[in-house]
């Protein structure tokens, strides 16, 4: 260990992780590798300009700061939730363009000048979007946590498929997990919303 | 209770109180709170499975810019766990390590980038110990040192905990047997996996600590709160946060709930800690992998003489719940078949794995898996239909079972009759590759006996009313299942009200009078009566005035309850003249269950004033080239007693399917060199959209003598049979046998080629491993019509002897 005041954590973190022993590595690199290099060097920060439910927000941030950091944590919108920050789980999407995207995986630069879409955009508790009306309507949010992501996903599907069949929901949400409702009141509120936007 | 009126709102499918919010992301999770100078925390935990700390040095950390604590376990040296017998557990370890991920230090510091990297600067010094890691290696004297001290354990000192028990003459009942068969099942440990990884926030001002967290029993959190931090309760808050999925997960009391208060009270700044994916598979508490040997005595006829169980469970570093888990693996058998001498022997032991604890079901599905299955061959050995032995064997309602649990209500049969018809099992067409398989199951409506023992209610409900309308206030913890939706259904209902007119504040031990918590599917039936209770006397105070008002003499019945209104005027005037005739307006209600445990040590664990009943069929197609099981249609039918709100009741049970169509197939919690195998989303299978199958729900409504409105759980029951049921439909499709839990494709293979050698076509465990479990606890059987309960029963026992 350096005995200076002035300790660098990146080196810290290089010893600790030398003295790991093989079998925790690939335990910690996942993150500590990834916060090394961060560390190592001056954090950058950027402004960024993002349109966000149709208004623009000013920010200044980390440039590795995840789109989804920056939605909950500078731009304080809360609804978009995450449930793994590693691409896997489907509960931080949100639209870029109309299109699902994980929040967790896009950095604000790559979105810059482009609409993006949360949970706060689709509708108000006043004035709900028609899926919303339905997940509500027919139990499709239980603990809730992974509705905003599969609400997104499914607008975007509603949007390019209006009238999709059971197995094109299936294979459009797939990529969403969800543990409470075993899937079907969700299958069930996306045809209901369907339906219902399909007859105006 | 007699429900002579016309109901309103009870049983009516009826949206959930919170939806608006869940579905416009305005909930406010624990993970959403951000409160001004908040820190955030990192936990610092062991990368070895088992080895002595000799020292910890965070002086590099502190001096870190942006670091605003450091503690280690000499700052919170108290120990704590869930049950009081099970005192095991530090928030931060100091003396020693057991699994990969145990916790030793923590950092608060202004950014999480500053905590991670001064997590990285802390020196631990670890001695390796030799780590235990199967269930055999456990119950034998151990290489190096046992995992916890011998004051904790039995021997060979990482044995937590030992029962055995014999109710009834077993020899006698197999010697009566014609037949006797033996089995060997092994169920395999999976984890929760909620979407919402555990987050808690913590603030101390003026001496009063306030914690958030995504937790399921703020009452337990807040006893550990006060026992390690040394803080008396009445200087601490906890409060429930919007909840983002339990499933058992967040039962415990966890090491970073403690951690953020003590942060919060060293810097006098609220901290946050939300744990990674990836530290939620170590938090686990999920299933317990569990071996069970079973052996059955039956006549000719089908009906069985004497059953014999063994079970080990692997428990994982910590006790947790484990304590009542190993009873839970045995207990419950004889709630649904009629067992008339029964013998059950339990071991859990420690080893150097995340800690076990409860999971939807807990402790059960793993001994409903054996003893559906095992019945099922003891049937085919009779050379008769497996639905007809069961059918001969199931209990009647209103019985006493041979360990003592009191069986009310129960649709066994009217369940078993849906899923028949439905599935059209009879008839089903015999295809090489497609099959069918049934199975039938019961749960607790609440544990009968709380965690810890008192004379207290397990549920306390306060109504209030004034000028502005009623409010409930209630220690229940809404997880996702309804329980806020269930008060105010209950309220509602009584009140002639909508349940949105009804205010809820609940799951906050400063405002709200305790409830146990969201475990062990307690809540509609406890929660529910007492706020029954307060309703009705609430009610009462109501009409009195308004009758007073109205000048109505007499049978206060005539006043009518409905629509908003009580007799003439709208419920807000109704408030008003209530408010004016009595002053300050509120009611309580509570509720208690009666002591229904049998006259013997141990008897806690697995009464329930009521129990749930399920059926199952599940259907399957099975290639036979690739081992791949695609459940293809699923018909469950579930005595639910009375479904207070029939959508929430219907989410439960196609949840609990789900959950189990996970564990059958795909699920599973292990390890390879003490590190959990597959620690991510995406390597931990879990069923997408894409996996589930139509799932057919049937409501069966036995209309329960003690529930609110005759309602029983519905939460956790409806997992059960689907696991038995799909292995059995998997038999009937190729003609194995998977007696262990996931169903893999590799598993099939294997199987199909045993059978293919002539050898016998089955996949699964070969031994139990040799344990004396000493001698057994011998209980009397009970009288089988003896419906007594609480101190009658306690006195016509001790009349007995």
């Amino acid at each position: 260990m350096n005995d200076g005041r002035t300790l660098s954590p990146g080196q810290a973190s290089f010893n600790i992780t030398n003295d790991l022993p093989t079998v925790w590595r690939p335990i910690y690199t996942q993150t500590r590798f990834i916060m090394l290099n961060e560390l190592d060097r001056p954090v950058e920060r950027r402004a960024f300009t993002l349109w966000v439910n149709g208004e623009e927000a000013h920010v200044l941030v980390p440039v590795h700061k995840t789109l989804l950091e920056v939605l909950r944590e500078d731009l304080r919108l809360t609804g978009t939730k995450h449930g793994c920050e590693l691409g896997e789980c489907g509960t931080c999407t949100v639209l870029v363009d109309g299109q699902p995207q994980l929040s967790c995986l896009v950095l604000p630069i790559q979105v810059e000048g482009r609409q993006i879409t949360t949970v706060e955009g689709l509708g108000t508790t006043s004035r709900l979007h028609p899926l919303q009306e339905a997940f509500a309507a027919l139990g499709a949010a239980q603990c809730g946590y992974c509705t905003p992501g599969i609400l997104l996903a499914s607008a975007a599907l509603l949007e390019r498929n209006p009238r999709p069949s059971r197995q094109e929901v299936a294979e459009a949400l797939a990529g969403n997990l969800c543990r409470c409702t075993g899937y079907v009141k969700i299958l069930e509120a996306v045809e209901l919303a369907a339906r219902r936007m399909a007859d105006g | 209770m007699a429900e002579e009126r016309r109901l309103r709102v009870i049983g009516k499918p009826l949206p959930r109180v919170d939806a608006a919010a869940k579905v416009t992301g305005m909930a406010t999770y624990a993970d959403d709170i951000q409160l001004p100078r908040m820190l955030h925390c990192k936990i610092l935990r062991s990368p070895y499975p088992h080895a002595r700390i000799l020292s910890v040095d965070a002086s590099a950390a502190r001096r870190i810019s942006g670091v605003k604590a450091v503690i280690t376990g000499q700052d919170l040296p108290e120990r704590y766990g869930i049950m009081p017998v099970s005192q095991d557990e530090r928030a931060l370890e100091f003396e020693k390590v057991r699994y990969v991920g145990d916790p030793v230090a923590a950092v608060a510091a202004v950014d999480e980038e500053t905590a991670a990297a001064a997590l990285d600067a802390i020196q631990v010094r670890y001695q390796q110990l030799q780590p235990v890691m199967t269930i055999e290696e456990a119950l034998r004297e151990p290489a190096d040192e046992p995992i916890h001290e011998p004051a904790l354990t039995r021997r060979p000192f990482n044995v937590h905990r030992l029962i055995s028990y014999e109710f009834g003459d077993l020899e006698a009942g197999f010697a009566r047997a014609d037949l006797v068969r033996e089995d060997l099942f092994f169920y395999q440990g999976s984890t929760h996996l909620p979407m919402e990884q555990h987050s808690a926030v913590a603030t101390y001002v003026d001496g009063r600590l306030t914690l958030w967290s995504s937790t399921q029993v703020v009452h337990y959190v807040h006893r550990a709160l006060s026992k390690v931090l040394g803080l008396p309760m009445e200087r601490i808050r906890v409060i429930g946060a919007a909840h983002g999925g339990g499933f058992g997960g967040k039962t415990d009391p966890f090491s970073h709930e403690i951690v953020v208060s003590k942060l919060a009270m060293i810097t006098g700044r609220p901290v946050k800690c939300t744990l990674t994916r990836e530290e939620v598979f170590y938090a686990h508490r999920g299933r317990h992998p569990v071996l069970v040997w079973m052996r059955t005595g039956v006549t000719r006829e089908g009906r069985i003489t004497a059953m014999h169980v063994r079970t080990a469970l692997d428990g994982g570093a910590y006790g947790s719940y484990g304590a009542a888990t190993v009873f839970y693996t045995g207990m419950l058998q004889t709630v649904t078949y009629d067992i008339p001498a029964y013998k059950f022997e339990g071991v859990r032991v420690f080893t150097n794995k995340a800690p076990c604890g409860p999971k939807r079901g807990h402790g059960t599905p793993q001994g409903r898996f054996a003893i559906e299955l095992h019945l099922d061959k003891v049937a085919r050995d009779l050379g008769m239909d497996p639905i007809d032995l069961k059918r001969r064997n199931f209990v009647k309602p209103f019985t006493r079972a041979v360990n003592w649990l009191r069986i009310t209500s129960c649709g066994l049969e009217e369940c078993t009759e849906k899923v028949l018809q439905a599935s059209g099992f009879r008839e089903r067409e015999r295809r090489p590759g497609r099959g069918m398989g049934f199975a039938v199951s019961a749960y607790m409506s609440g544990a009968g006996t709380a965690i810890y023992w008192n004379d207290m209610p397990h549920s306390e409900v306060q109504l209030k009313v004034d000028r502005t309308g009623v409010t409930v206030y209630c220690g229940a913890m809404e997880i996702g299942q309804g329980s806020d939706s269930v008060l105010a259904a209950i309220v509602a209902e009584e009140l002639g009200l909508e349940p949105g007119d009804v205010r809820l504040v609940t799951a906050d031990t400063d405002t709200t009078p305790i409830d146990l918590g969201s475990y062990s599917s307690r809540v509609t039936f406890m929660a529910g009566n007492a706020a029954l209770e307060a309703a009705r006397k609430l009610r009462r105070l109501l009409v009195e005035a308004v009758a007073e008002r109205m000048g109505v003499h007499g049978d206060l019945e005539e006043i009518e309850v409905g629509g908003g209104r009580i007799g003439d005027l709208s419920f807000r005037e109704a408030c008003e003249v209530a408010t004016a005739r009595f002053g300050a307006l509120s009611t309580n209600g509570s509720y208690r269950p009666p002591r229904i445990g049998g006259p013997f040590k141990g008897s806690g664990v697995g009464p329930s004033p009521a129990y749930s009943y399920s059926a199952c069929v599940v259907a399957v197609e099975a290639d036979a080239r690739t081992g791949l099981v695609r459940p293809t249609r699923v018909w469950i039918a579930h005595d639910v007693g009375r479904a207070i709100n029939p959508l929430l009741v219907v989410g439960q049970i196609e949840g609990s399917v789900y959950m189990a169509l996970g564990e059958a197939l795909m699920e599973e919690q292990t390890y390879r060199k003490a590190l959990h195998k597959w620690p991510s989303m995406l390597e931990y299978k879990s069923p997408t959209f894409l996996d589930v199958p139509e799932i057919e729900t049937f409501l069966v409504e036995t209309m329960d003598p003690e529930g609110p409105y005759g309602a029983k759980e519905a939460g956790q029951g409806p997992l059960l049979p689907v696991v038995p049921a799909l292995v059995a439909a998997v038999h009937d499709a190729l003609g194995i046998w998977i007696d262990e839990i996931p169903v893999t494709p590799e598993k099939v293979l294997r199987a199909l080629d045993a059978k293919a050698r002539g050898e016998p076509g089955r996949y699964g465990p070969r031994r139990f491993p040799e344990f004396d479990f000493g001698p057994p606890i011998r209980v009397e059987p009970p009288d089988p019509s003896d419906l007594r309960v609480g101190e009658e029963l306690v006195r016509a026992f001790a009349g007995e002897r």
